[in-house]
């Protein structure tokens, strides 16, 4: 099978890897150290594998390395550096958002996505937003809680950069 | 003073923060120089001789560096232990194969046949593509019901499809039903269904320098180090295991899922080798719930008095046996729920079928007991035109009272009719349809179930704690954690103690090797049992602090407490001493800061299966569901309005973990309900995706309003009870009575999909 040698910006970081034609970005990104991106499916069913690029959530174990040449891309590890992305995280473990965690690294993408559009706060609408990502421990309530209040907080004031 | 410092608050758990900044390496996360990837080799048809196995052109693959079948495995007909420390015989020991056997039956879809370590993951595939195995395809047997059947096809090498058989037998039921004034009887059935954690099966195993086989893994017991052993055909001191953070596990982490695999390919390769299922192989080839069919009769006084109950399961127990004779233990101990009946029966026989094979789930059998009678008595309130309320409250048990099946007491507060009570009216004003078409119902179930193992397991757990010289806390466990912040509790508990903020505490857990074994993380047994384990060794530490605190300040330790770092005269503020200067007058001295403790649950002997009578668990927890449906009549569409979930949780050690319990076992119940569904066509799955096999998501999922009783009345760390399991009983009838109220249609086959409904709508309409 052909390599190629893409160059994308994950975190703010440049990443310059070869990777296959038929090579997933979630296999791309575990394979370079982007482990917090989760496989739960590998088939788009479950979610733990979002992450935003170019500004949009996709499922990176249905996107190819390849389409991601070039582009932007945050995971949960970037978050840290956005303030939105703090406060997310603060408010996923103040609300108990967090079980077993290990959807939460794709709901945090999904939650962001949701934040920046920055609409009338309104919990049908996060749990629309969210609805591409499962989870099973939680029943959902403690992780729409947690979106709400950041979205509450944050609607309408200036400020958060998309990456 | 308050007595909690720590306990009882919602504190946020030590993991979280390195969940939420993806920091977490979770089994899958974690890799090694030189690593091996595997893939296991499965059968393709769920009953066939195994003729042969051929393995030469796989090996012979560049880059594949083992492939392994039976042969090579040096123990592989193998009963595992779950962890317990005593031998239980009579059918108890899980017994499971590790590699089908030449010559011998294939029994399920999915079974491993052999497995590869290859340099990468696509070589390991290839290397399966390469394995050429030989079946006799045989006729099989799908359906339990067939299996009992004198001639039946046998699924395994013994002569009968069986597993065991469990019964209650109290008064007598004949004459019950006599002097009954109304019957009622029916029959319920339950699918296998899938736990779908989102992080599928993953292990890594190496060897360290010293020959010691270690394996990382997703496990929810650490003790099937000595499982792995008895595989190995080595000492049990040879098998190190290191349990990671899971990803979810319910009970599908309980049994050993790639441990011994990885094991086995470690000791041929000397070289790491890690093994993660696919979804697909993690829903084809990992545990299911058992399916059941239940037939229940009942008879009543027309004042609603409960006069006589029988009921009769069968359990699905899919291709090995496992821990399907706990499973059939609980179903039939739990089959009156929490009723006071006279007159009772009650028989299980769990079987042998060609299907994927069925083991612990969350609810593990007192699950699908609560469908059946939270079913039964709905209906017969309705022949009684009775309020299924009412009908609750005149037969519901009380503290002291004892179950109808074993007639064990129940000496701890029975939080009954209580609960259901408080969820009924947590329900509040009934939503009002627009719609001719959307029906609005409303249904209630409430029930028991055990927290804490079976009593004649003998169940221990031990914890080590100890006070660092800055100060600091140091908690050591073998307790695994699956999500539910079993690990966190350990802190808040041995912080309350000591008097050290959350932050100051660090737990060390789940090492086979290097922490204390707190025994599995199932049977929603942790908060009980490596609660008081965690609470014993913390006072231990904190009576030797507070003598020598006394001695320096020359007081009587009674008068003593630690607060926030400083030991303190109760009642006198001003006077004080530093813990820091506390502990270094200890260690002047040479007094142990540190202490690790056993918490043993009651022993009682092995029950007589057939006739079982007292005490089987250490205690029971109790609570009710309530929720409101709307279902649309035209499509059968069902929607989960509200749920109001109450239980007694004795004390809420951590509330919002206790709440994320109650939150998340409620909506699992909706898929379990509605959607979930393991369907196999003669032995063959056909759900093997989330595509397919439907778990809720967000947007199928009401706001779950929850509340707790605190009694104070369990026997865990300051009176708390687990809660975990008992969390995902009654929502499943509840939603079944709730669709009742709306339609008149009564769900007697899971999951209450729209076909079922709309179908139950239709046979009421040409009934009339």
């Amino acid at each position: 099978m052909e390599e190629y040698k893409i160059e994308l910006i994950v975190n703010n970081e440049k990443i310059s890897a070869i990777t296959k034609a038929e090579e997933s970005l979630l296999k791309f990104l575990r394979r370079n150290g982007f482990t917090e991106v989760k496989c739960g499916c590998e088939k788009g069913d479950c979610g733990t594998c979002t992450v935003i690029m170019n500004g949009k959530t996709i499922k990176s174990c249905i996107t190819l390395a390849m389409q991601a040449n070039g582009k932007e891309i945050l995971t949960a590890k970037g978050l840290e550096k956005i303030e939105i992305g703090r406060r997310l995280q603060e408010s996923f473990v103040k609300y108990g958002a967090v079980q077993c965690g290990f959807c939460t690294a794709g709901m945090l993408m999904a939650a962001k996505s949701y934040i920046d559009k920055d609409l009338e706060p309104d919990k049908t609408e996060i749990r629309k937003a969210i609805s591409g990502n499962l989870c099973r421990c939680t029943g959902y309530k403690k992780i729409v809680e947690a979106i709400y209040d950041v979205a509450v907080k944050s609607h309408g004031l200036e400020g958060d950069t998309n990456v | 003073m308050s007595k909690f410092k720590v306990v009882g608050k919602p504190i946020p758990r030590h993991d979280a923060w390195a969940k939420v900044r993806g920091e977490l390496t979770y089994a899958d996360d974690f890799s090694l120089p030189g690593m091996l990837y595997a893939k296991v080799f499965r059968s393709k048809y769920p009953a066939a001789k195994l003729v042969s196995v051929n393995t030469s052109k796989a090996k012979l693959l560049k880059g594949v560096k083992a492939v392994l079948t039976a042969c090579d495995v040096p123990h592989n007909e193998t009963v595992t232990k779950f962890g317990q420390s005593t031998n239980i015989k009579g059918g108890f020991e899980g017994l499971y194969r590790v590699l089908a056997v030449e010559g011998k039956k294939i029994r399920f879809t999915g079974e491993p046949i052999a497995l590869v370590a290859a340099e990468t993951e696509t070589i390991a595939e290839k290397a399966c593509e390469l394995i050429e195995a030989k079946y006799e395809e045989l006729p099989g047997v799908f359906d339990p019901e067939e299996a009992m059947k004198p001639n039946a096809y046998l699924v395994g090498e013994r002569d009968s499809n069986i597993v065991n058989e469990f019964g209650c037998h109290n008064g007598d039921v004949e004459k019950g039903f006599g002097e009954s004034e109304v019957i009622v009887e029916d029959r319920f059935e339950i699918p296998f269904i899938d736990h779908s954690y989102l992080e599928p099966e993953a292990g890594i195993s190496w060897l360290d320098d010293y020959g010691t086989i270690n394996i990382r893994v997703s496990s929810q017991v650490i003790e099937h180090f000595r499982d792995v052993a008895e595989v190995l055909n080595i000492p049990h001191n040879k098998v190190r295991y290191i349990g990671t953070m899971m990803g979810g596990a319910f009970g599908g982490k309980e049994d050993i899922t790639v441990e011994a695999f990885i094991a086995l390919l470690t000791s041929k390769t000397k070289k790491p080798v890690r093994l993660v299922y696919t979804r697909e192989e993690s829903l084809m080839a990992h545990s299911k719930k058992h399916a059941f069919i239940e037939k229940y009769k009942i008879g009543a006084k027309k004042n609603g008095k409960i006069v006589a109950l029988e009921a009769y399961y069968i359990g699905n127990a899919g291709a090995y046996t496992y821990l399907t004779p706990w499973v059939g233990l609980y179903a039939t101990v739990s089959a009156t729920g929490p009723y006071k009946i006279p007159n009772v029966k009650i028989k299980t026989q769990m079987v042998l079928t060609n299907n994927v094979f069925a083991s612990a789930y969350r609810g593990f059998g007192s699950n699908q007991a609560n469908i059946g009678y939270e079913s039964i008595i709905d209906e017969l309130a309705r022949k009684l035109n009775m309020n299924p309320l009412e009908i609750r409250r005149i037969n519901c048990m009380h503290t002291g009272d004892a179950l109808s099946t074993t007639k064990q007491v129940i000496k701890t507060y029975v939080a009954l009719p209580e609960a259901m009570e408080k969820a009924w009216a947590g329900l509040e004003e009934p939503t009002i349809s627009k719609r001719k078409d959307i029906k609005i119902g409303r249904g209630i179930a409430m029930g028991l179930m055990s927290y804490g193992r079976m009593t004649f397991l003998h169940d221990s757990s031990r914890c080590y704690v100890k006070l660092e010289n800055d100060g600091s806390l140091v908690v050591r466990s073998g307790i695994p954690d699956l999500g539910g912040g079993q690990a966190s509790l350990l802190s808040q508990i041995a912080a309350n103690e000591l008097g050290v903020p959350m932050k100051k505490v660090k737990v060390y857990n789940t090492d086979s090797m290097l922490t204390p074994l707190a025994g599995t993380t199932t049977a929603t047994r942790q908060t009980y049992m490596s609660g008081n384990a965690a609470l014993k060794a913390a006072r231990e530490v904190r009576n030797r602090i507070l003598n020598k605190a006394a001695e320096v300040l020359n007081v009587n330790p009674d008068k003593l407490d630690i607060v926030s770092e400083k030991i303190i005269v109760k009642y006198d503020k001003s006077e004080y001493l530093p813990l820091t200067e506390a502990i270094q007058a200890c260690n002047a001295e040479g007094i142990e800061l540190y202490s690790e403790a056993q918490f043993n649950a009651p022993f009682t002997g092995i029950p007589d299966l057939t006739d079982m009578k007292g005490m089987t668990f250490p205690d029971f927890a109790f609570g009710a569901q309530a929720v409101e449906v709307a279902v649309d009549i035209e499509t059968g569409q069902v929607k989960v309005l509200k749920i109001v979930s109450c239980y007694d949780v004795g004390k809420a050690l951590n509330p919002a973990s206790v709440e994320g319990q109650m939150e998340g076992g409620s909506i699992q119940g909706i898929g379990y309900a509605l959607s979930e569904d393991y369907a196999l066509k003669k032995g063959i799955p056909q759900t093997l995706s989330l595509a397919e096999y439907i778990i809720p998501t967000a947007v199928d999922s009401p706001d779950v309003k929850t509340i707790m009783i605190e009694s104070g009345g369990g026997l865990g760390p300051y009176g708390a009870k687990g809660i975990g399991e008992p969390s995902y009983n009654n929502i499943v009838p509840a939603i079944l009575n709730a669709i009742y109220d709306a339609t008149g249609v009564r769900i007697r086959r899971l999951p209450a999909t729209a076909e079922r409904i709309i179908r139950g709508l239709k046979k009421d309409y040409f009934k009339k």
